[in-house]
């Protein structure tokens, strides 16, 4: 079939199943699935400019996600000043330090000199460091932790609205793509993919236990919004109006009381809806930028040179081309992508909360997406993210209603029916495993393969 | 003299002890790891899962013979219902070979398919756990909880810190012990293990000289499964089971692995004990054991501990890094294919 025919019929297919959702269950859930959707597929793209394009087998993505969401909450929070004015010079000094010492160590890396006098210094500057460092630090996080740690007990952030929060996410996973990959590129596949496993473990470990930053586990809640608040809506005459002119049909014939209440129901709904719409709205903008920046890259000379490495290293290497460079370039780019899904994901929970990162719901499951989707195809990605953010909401509802039918001859207090209709819920982990394998064995490029040169 | 022996005991009960039976613990785990990246050359990321899944047959069948009222006590039951959840795992094992690894044996695919393969084994096999024993912690020992009481040490020896050993813990050592002993003859005196290392060492040389690779593969991955399943039920035993904490320790062992050197069964050992014994020490607090060792005066005021203990996953992974980078063949030195 016709690669374009192809994507036609699966955008088509996903359009009627999120048409069934809104008719069938409502549009509210909808809307939020469809959201979901959106950064999803922002995310997937990240992942395909990594593994479609480059072969990196990056599984750190849920660090990546992470680090946006640190960047939305510390970009849009108010900074809290009785914290700076507690802890703010000593943590300072405190990095002051810490750069002072990665500062020495550097040139003391690049010292030449007897080895053995060489590792003494080292070993002197860092442990001797390590200790000036705690010096400061330690009083500096009791004194901002002690800070109405029921309420605050942080730093806050810049208090900017939000919205820019989304490229300072990708700006904060960029940096830190760049030093990981300036480390870990090197490794072998295999490698590389236990190495940003391993690091985005850390990365949440930090964010969950420096309270002084990120509240850790305390959470940081009700973040501002760059959409309206739902009861601001309700409250204002002019989307009122609005509501009238659009539900006209559900009103008419309907009088006084009645007319009122039902108006009043309307706008609670409607209210809902257009708040969502608004984050589809955005979150789509962003899905369109990312996804025709791909398209062009992909297509582009730097495209082929990227593919090029990707299928032969070593005669891409033997035309000159920098290998260690772009893959580095790559490494950082699609980082950057994943951190501002991670920043528009924290945005749309309004909470940023380092206790749900979860590596299957945050990295495996993105890997799912690339793969069923098809990896190298940038389209392809976004149809994953749609189809298997769809699987995974669905998942669960279906497998209640399976459990239901399945359980309904039991009876009412039986422990293997009360068992069954409880971890239906898990039957999702299940399906995302048994849908990857499947379309690795029997269609490897996913649904939209590759498109190569005609051979 | 007494508040030398005192700070042993102390340093004895927080980190020696401890690190060295989850260091036999990751040890056990990190040899499934490297078997199979010996013979099958991929990185297995359903091991961890793998070792939740025996350790949950091992819990149901544990759970089966306390309620027909089977005991071993002072033992814990679970030892009596091991072999079924190493059968069940093995049968697992082999079915996910069979259905999934085999195609891309041979079609011949690069390892880093293997690799995608087995992270949707690992979803399928985290979804059966979750499944049927759900998500959530679960205790299953019971037996004799101590060798050696804290109290009982303090008042035979007269010191004032007290030396507890569970027995869960030297269950763990002993087991550990016995295990690598007769892996080690079998890999090195039966006739199946030196094909397994042939096959291991060059495996076009091992099919040319007539070793049957599907039982080499099929040897592999009971052994895998069978030390993941032991591995899982006696860290189980020691601390308690819970799927997702199951799922975690795969980084721990796959540094222990690679540290050691992948392929080579006497690195896994050894890369075991030196990511068990780094997490157990970087984070323990050493506050009590200088006071003892120090005069009054010199005694520190701080926790004096290196990281909180929330990092450890750190540790294993700097650890992890530093070898990759400094020694990427590990610390004996293994295969880098």
């Amino acid at each position: 079939m016709n690669p374009s025919m192809r994507a036609l019929i699966g955008f088509g297919i996903m359009a009627v199943l999120l048409a069934g959702v809104g008719h069938y269950q409502s549009w509210n859930v909808m809307l939020a699935i469809f959201n979901l959707c959106l950064i999803s597929a922002v995310m997937a793209l990240g992942v395909n400019i990594q593994w479609g394009y480059a072969g990196l087998f990056n599984v750190g993505i849920m660090g990546f996600a992470a680090l946006g969401g640190v960047a939305a909450m510390l970009t849009s929070r108010a900074p809290v000043s009785t914290a700076w004015a507690a802890g703010g010079s000593n943590l300072l000094i405190a990095g002051a330090v810490t750069l002072g010492v990665i500062a020495a160590a550097w040139q003391l890396s690049k010292w030449r000199g007897r080895a053995w006098v060489k590792t003494v210094a080292m070993l002197i500057v860092v442990l001797g460091g390590y200790v000036l460092i705690r010096q400061f630090y330690d009083p500096a996080v009791l004194a901002i932790e002690a800070d109405n740690p029921a309420k605050s007990g942080f730093l806050g952030g810049l208090g900017l609205p939000i919205i820019f929060s989304w490229a300072v996410g990708g700006v904060f996973a960029a940096i830190i793509a760049w030093l990981i990959g300036k480390v870990a590129l090197g490794l072998r596949s295999d490698y590389l993919a236990i190495a940003t496993l391993g690091i985005s473990e850390i990365l949440i470990a930090v964010m969950k236990n420096e309270d002084w930053l990120t509240r850790g586990v305390k959470n940081v809640t009700g973040l501002q919004r760059p959409v309206p608040y739902e009861l601001n809506l309700q409250e204002s005459p002019r989307f009122i109006e609005w509501v009238e002119w659009f539900y006209a049909g559900s009103l008419a014939g309907l009088e006084g009381a009645t007319r009122s209440q039902m108006l009043r129901e309307l706008t609670v709904e409607g209210s809902s809806l257009f708040v969502k719409l608004c984050y589809g709205g955005l979150f789509l903008a962003v899905l369109l930028i990312v996804l025709i920046l791909c398209v062009l890259a992909l297509a582009s000379p730097w495209g082929r040179m990227v593919r090029a490495i990707r299928d032969n290293e070593v005669s891409a290497a033997a035309m000159g081309k920098n290998v260690t460079r772009r893959h580095l370039q790559i490494f950082v780019l699609g980082s950057a992508v994943v951190g501002i899904a991670g920043a528009m994901l924290t945005t749309l929970d309004g909470q940023f909360t380092p206790g749900t990162y979860q590596p299957l719901r945050y990295t495996f499951l993105i890997w799912v997406m690339v793969i069923v989707g098809g990896s190298g195809n940038n389209l392809g990605s976004v149809l994953g993210a749609f189809i298997i953010w769809f699987v995974w909401i669905e998942a669960e509802p279906a497998g209640n209603w399976l459990m239901g039918i399945a359980t309904a001859s039991m009876e009412e207090g039986d422990w293997l029916r009360r068992h069954l209709l409880d971890s239906a819920q898990h039957m999702r982990f299940l399906i995302m495993g048994v849908i990857m394998l499947v379309v690795m064995r029997f269609s490897p490029g996913g649904i939209l393969p590759e498109r190569t040169a005609r051979s | 003299m007494i508040d030398f022996l005192n700070a042993l005991t102390l340093f004895a009960n927080f980190v020696l002890i401890p690190g060295l039976t989850y260091g036999s613990q990751l040890a056990l785990g990190a040899l499934g790891i490297t078997l199979l990246y010996g013979i099958l050359r991929f990185a297995n990321f359903a091991h961890g899962d793998t070792m939740a899944f025996g350790t949950m047959v091992t819990i149901l069948a544990t759970w089966w013979l306390q309620g027909t009222g089977v005991s071993i006590a002072p033992l814990p039951t679970a030892l009596l219902a091991l072999p079924i959840g190493v059968a069940a795992t093995a049968i697992f094992a082999l079915a996910t070979d069979r259905l999934v690894y085999r195609h891309y044996r041979e079609v011949k695919a690069p390892p880093i398919r293997l690799v995608m393969a087995s992270v949707g084994v690992m979803f399928v096999m985290n979804g059966i756990v979750r499944f049927i024993i759900g998500p959530n912690d679960q205790s299953f020992m019971d037996g004799e909880r101590f060798i050696v009481k804290a109290r009982a040490f303090k008042n035979a020896t007269g010191l004032n810190e007290g030396l507890a050993i569970k027995s869960s813990q030297m269950l763990t050592v002993v087991m550990a012990m016995v295990l690598v002993a007769l892996l080690f003859w079998f890999l090195n005196r039966t006739r199946t293990g030196k094909s397994m290392r042939a096959f291991s060492d060059n495996e076009d040389l091992a099919l040319l000289s007539g070793i049957s690779p599907q039982k080499v593969v099929t040897v592999t991955w009971i052994l895998a499964a069978g030390l993941a399943t032991i591995a899982g039920v006696l860290y189980g035993l020691d601390k308690s089971f819970k799927p997702f904490t199951y799922f975690q320790l795969l980084l721990p062992m796959f540094a222990a692995a690679i540290v050691g050197g992948v392929g080579h069964p006497v690195g896994a050992i050894l890369g075991g004990f030196v990511v068990a014994f780094s997490e157990v020490a970087v984070t323990y607090a050493y506050k009590k054991f200088i006071t003892y060792l120090v005069p009054v005066d010199y005694a520190p005021e701080g926790l004096m501990q290196l990281l909180s203990t929330d990092y450890k996953f750190a540790v294993s992974f700097i650890i992890l890094v530093v070898v990759l980078l400094v020694r990427p063949t590990g610390l004996l030195k293994g295969k880098v294919i």
